[in-house]
């Protein structure tokens, strides 16, 4: 599954999108950006609460496939911004964290 | 052929830039076909480094060398300089501010991932004066 196919059956709200279309390889969770930059891994939907530029940097720097905001995070004008310099996909939930990794998983997997 | 060294300015004031310099040489090193392995050494590394001279220092210089056989970092900043290196060496120490968490970093595993995402590091510090971390990583 790729990050538009994902848009358009989660029904996320797409913050920010990138110029290529990604094809995601699993789903992330983690909220410590020295542990997401460790164990963050290409491909990965990461959903977080992180809604900060240092999030974006973390997201290309480990070649994550796109950033889910969890529990609607508050949109950062500055964070967009960066996302559209990075060209990095960013998306938003209004559910938890664990209810936004699930659907991720479900439909990554056809589960 | 002769080596490529980059140099950037890391600003402390602007959080907004934080990650810059590692963003730029890692798209360097992935352009001129350096191993996507070590590219992601790199970035984890300088990357760590960094963040630690904005919100531990009052930024700094880096200096980035590119060899055939390595690359190596120096992370040069005139900040606090720090304490007890081998408690700032174990995973989960941090002094950051409720402020810098609040953003998601002080979980203390900033200098263990420089250290197992390079293959040789070593810090030089003084109390007062400053900081310098070197870090290389084989390609
Ligand atoms: N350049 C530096 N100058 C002064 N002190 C530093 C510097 N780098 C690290 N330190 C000290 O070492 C501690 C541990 O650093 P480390 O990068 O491992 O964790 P952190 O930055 O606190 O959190 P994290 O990296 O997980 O976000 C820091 O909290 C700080 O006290
Ligand atoms: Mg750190």
């Amino acid at each position: 599954m790729n990050v538009n196919e994902l848009i358009e059956k989660a029904g996320f709200k797409p913050l920010n999108v990138a110029s290529g279309d990604r094809e995601i390889s699993g789903v992330y969770n983690c909220d410590l950006m020295s542990v997401v930059m460790s164990k963050g891994f290409p491909g990965a939907a990461w959903v977080t609460i992180m809604a900060n530029i240092n999030a974006v940097a973390v997201a290309a720097l480990t070649d994550m496939a796109v950033i889910v905001l969890a529990e609607g995070a508050a949109l950062d004008e500055v964070m967009i911004e960066k996302a559209k310099a990075q060209d990095i996909h960013v998306l938003q939930s209004d559910k938890p964290i664990f209810e936004t990794s699930l659907e991720i998983y479900k439909l990554i997997n056809n589960a | 052929m002769s080596n490529l060294v980059l140099k950037y300015t890391v600003d402390a004031e602007d959080f907004t830039r934080a990650g810059e310099a590692s963003s730029d040489v890692k798209g360097k090193l992935k352009r001129m076909g350096v191993p996507p392995d070590a590219v992601r050494k790199v970035a984890i590394a300088m990357y760590e480094g960094e963040i630690n001279m904005v919100i531990h220092a009052d930024g700094g210089e880096i200096t980035v060398e590119i060899t055939p056989s390595q690359i190596i970092m120096i992370l040069a900043d005139k900040g606090p300089g720090i304490k007890d290196i081998d408690k700032a060496m174990q995973a989960g120490w941090s002094t950051a501010s409720e402020n810098v968490r609040a953003l998601g970093f002080g979980a203390g595993m900033g200098l263990p991932n420089m250290k197992k995402y390079s293959d040789e590091m070593k810090i030089d510090t003084v109390i007062g004066v400053g900081t310098t971390v070197t870090m290389k990583v084989n390609i």
